[in-house]
């Protein structure tokens, strides 16, 4: 049997623009080759510009998911506060690393933009919780050889917030291109400070 | 100790092989890494590779280029009109090189005229799968001109299953460049903006590049594989096929 | 440590049981080295703060170097406060060395821990399984050998500060350069007694990405999208308040957290 993190496909990316972050994702949900949905997002949403991208096994992006907007909604009624994107990267880490010895078989990758500062941020983990902080991009799932050369080719840094959906969208589209288990349609989110726009892209179907 | 009270145990101490039996392995095979990528355009053809060798974490050496000119009058490859790339395991793409560099050079000797790229491209699929059951570990790429005189680029698996192609990446950054040059090249996910709505929206045509762009898509997608693979760096080796005939440069990468 | 959590386990271990490989947890590949001086002491990339003057280098599985440091870290603080006094590098390697041997080598963490205590200056190799070493001068990760060999060759008993720096410096770009798992920059680390510790990120950057020959940037318009749902302020602001609060510049970077205002 192959590795957890390739039984069910996905790739998702984030990258950061000037003054904006986005973060994509596929839609596919497969049992190896089989494909059984083309509507699994895989990006979550945990504050007003916070957003969370989890790929690997299903089950743990279910389970990781529900874990976080428990967690994140007692942070809230706590501290009577949205949590910073930073705050949740803390969170997300010492989650996962307090399962060492037995992981949820996820990558997340983390985007937003600090409300306080009003900068951008973003950063991807390992299963067991290494932060991974990027200036340019991350990327994860079983497209993320593909992501790294069309994010290390096409990226450039201060993008608008169009541009950077034109160049985000390019590199995840040609990146599922090339990996059978991921695609099946693809979602963005370009988040600036206050307006974050959802986009749900046009790419092959098969 | 039997095997069903180890595992109730949980550990054990390591067991001397008293049994007698040893078992001894064959590896034949060695990943040198690496990478190549060749592109056509409408009157001439690129082949490029790295020229790092690798075996694990270590480096073997800087230099070994990986793209040959076939069937050249003496060693240095002087009046070749054929380029082949070799990637995988290193000692394999030196013994096939050699095997076709012979061919093409005995046919030039017995019929009097070059071996066209066609032709020469189904000699090496032969060649390749006449080890089909103990194969050249490697991925090759061969490029020239056509009768027409248009770039013209083959691509093989190890047992000799071949295809024309506009553009390929082989190698250990192949999965890494090869979704880079669908977007750059063949204009694959591009659609011509303004000309529609939704699903109406046309797609932007895949049309022959000029020399220069394809020169500079060839270093950047070098240029970004060497700062995400290990196993790709030191120099870039590119060899340009024009009907003036074969031009050959080298460019400085990242040795780290 | 408050204890992980093993609810995971069995189902992993049953799915590993089944042929599932266990999942690859990033290993940094590095090269980690240190040096100790008349007056000092010196270490080089992957650097994780302990005390004000002791640092920690970290190689082999990243998480585990991490919250390892961070914990003894916390623990060396908290010593330190009921001690009164300043926290010593042997305490510290004890504490990491009989950590690390609780768990059997199955916290992957292989530490050079550097400082300057009362008793003078320290340098040890802490490794997984909790054996130790104490040198004056000491490499680890997968360009261990690579960098050693510059030691082997260049180190002397009467090193200054500049000498030793330049001697980190040149072992860690013997790895960068001779060892495919590490890569990049250079980080330095300078620990000196009555001095403050000096962190000297991106000491050296011997390998720089050069210019793109061309530029990438798409017309806008060229990717085709079916729907899109736009989330603005102004709409928020019908279900909740909202309050623009100042803004702090040197906030956001990486590792800080809010509540740290």
């Amino acid at each position: 049997m192959g590795s957890p993190f390739d039984i069910n496909g996905g790739a998702c990316v984030a990258m950061v623009g000037k003054d904006c972050v986005a973060i994509a994702c596929d839609l596919r949900l497969g049992m190896q080759a089989l494909t059984i949905s083309n509507n699994f997002p895989k990006i979550f949403n945990f504050a007003p510009s916070t957003y969370l991208g989890l790929t690997g096994l299903a089950t743990d992006v279910n389970t990781v998911s529900d874990l976080f907007r428990y967690k994140v909604n007692m942070y809230r009624l706590r501290e009577e506060r949205h949590i910073s994107p930073q705050t949740l990267a803390n969170l997300v880490s010492s989650s996962l690393y307090e399962k060492r010895f037995g992981p949820f078989f996820v990558s997340p990758v983390l985007a937003g933009i600090n409300q306080t500062t009003g900068k951008p941020f973003i950063c991807g983990f390992d299963s067991i919780g290494c932060i991974d902080f990027a200036k340019d991009f991350i990327v994860s799932g079983t497209a993320s050889d593909q992501l790294f050369g069309t994010c290390e080719g096409l990226w450039e840094p201060d993008l608008g917030a169009e541009d950077l959906f034109e160049t985000i969208s390019q590199a995840l589209l040609s990146a599922v291109d090339r990996d059978a288990l991921s695609g099946w349609g693809a979602q963005v989110y370009i988040i600036e400070k206050d307006k974050v726009t959802q986009r749900l892209l046009k790419g092959r179907q098969d | 100790m039997d095997h069903q009270a180890r595992e109730t145990v949980g550990y054990s101490f390591s067991e001397s092989t008293a049994s007698g039996v040893k078992q001894h392995g064959f590896y034949p095979y060695t990943d040198n890494g690496g990478s190549t990528l060749g592109i056509t355009g409408s009157d001439f053809a690129i082949l490029a590779g790295d020229t790092r060798s690798t075996s694990g974490y270590n480096i073997n050496s800087r230099m070994v280029p990986k793209v040959f000119k076939i069937g050249g009058d003496d060693e240095t490859g002087e009046g070749a009109n054929i380029v082949l790339s070799v990637v995988g395991f290193a000692a394999d793409g030196t013994a096939l090189k050699e095997r076709l560099d012979t061919v093409v050079r005995m046919y030039k000797y017995q019929h009097g005229k070059p071996m066209t790229v066609s032709a020469c491209a189904q000699r090496l699929s032969t060649i390749l799968y006449q080890k089909r059951f103990f194969p050249y570990y490697v991925h090759a790429i061969l490029a020239g001109l056509d009768e027409e005189g248009k770039g013209a680029l083959y691509s093989y698996d190890p047992v000799g299953s071949y295809e024309r192609e506009q553009c390929r990446a082989a190698g250990a950054a192949a999965s890494l460049i090869m979704p880079f040059l669908d977007n750059q090249v063949n204009f694959k996910n591009q659609y011509i903006p303004g000309s529609g709505e939704g699903h109406a929206l046309a797609a932007k045509k895949a049309e022959p590049l000029p020399l220069e762009t394809v020169k500079g898509l060839v270093r950047d997608a070098f240029t970004s594989a060497v700062e995400r693979h290990i196993e790709v760096g030191d120099n870039l080796q590119m060899v340009i096929i024009t009907k003036d005939g074969i031009q050959e440069v080298y460019h400085p990468l990242k040795k780290d | 440590m408050p204890g992980f959590d093993f609810s995971n386990y069995n189902r992993n271990a049953a799915l590993h049981a089944r042929g599932v490989p266990l999942p690859k947890a990033t290993s940094t590949g590095t090269t980690i080295v240190g040096c100790i001086y008349d007056n000092g002491v010196v270490n080089c990339e992957k650097l994780h703060y302990i005390a004000p003057k002791i640092w920690c280098a970290g190689a082999g599985t990243a998480a585990d170097t991490e919250f390892t440091t961070a914990l003894i870290s916390s623990n060396v603080e908290l010593h330190s406060l009921s001690t009164g006094r300043d926290p010593r590098v042997i305490t510290c390697m004890t504490m990491l060395k009989q950590h690390l041997f609780r768990y059997q080598g199955h916290i992957g963490a292989y530490l050079v821990v550097a400082g300057v205590d009362p008793t003078g200056v320290g340098l040890y190799t802490v490794h997984a399984h909790g054996s130790t070493d104490k040198l004056p001068y000491v490499t680890m990760g997968s360009g261990s050998l690579a960098a050693m060999s510059v030691f082997e060759s260049m180190w002397q008993p009467d090193l200054n500060k500049e000498g030793a720096i330049a001697l980190c410096a040149e072992a860690i770009k013997a790895g960068i350069f001779n060892d495919l798992g590490s890569g990049s920059n250079v980080d330095v680390c300078v620990i000196e007694k009555d001095k403050p510790t000096q962190l000297l990120r991106n000491y050296e950057k011997p390998n720089e990405r050069g210019q793109k020959e061309r530029n990438y940037r798409f017309p806008r318009g060229t990717t085709a999208w079916l729907n899109q749902k736009v989330i603005s302020k102004e709409d928020m602001k019908k279900y909740v308040t909202i309050e623009t609060l100042s803004g702090d510049d040197n906030l956001a970077a990486g590792e800080k957290m809010e509540v740290d205002v």
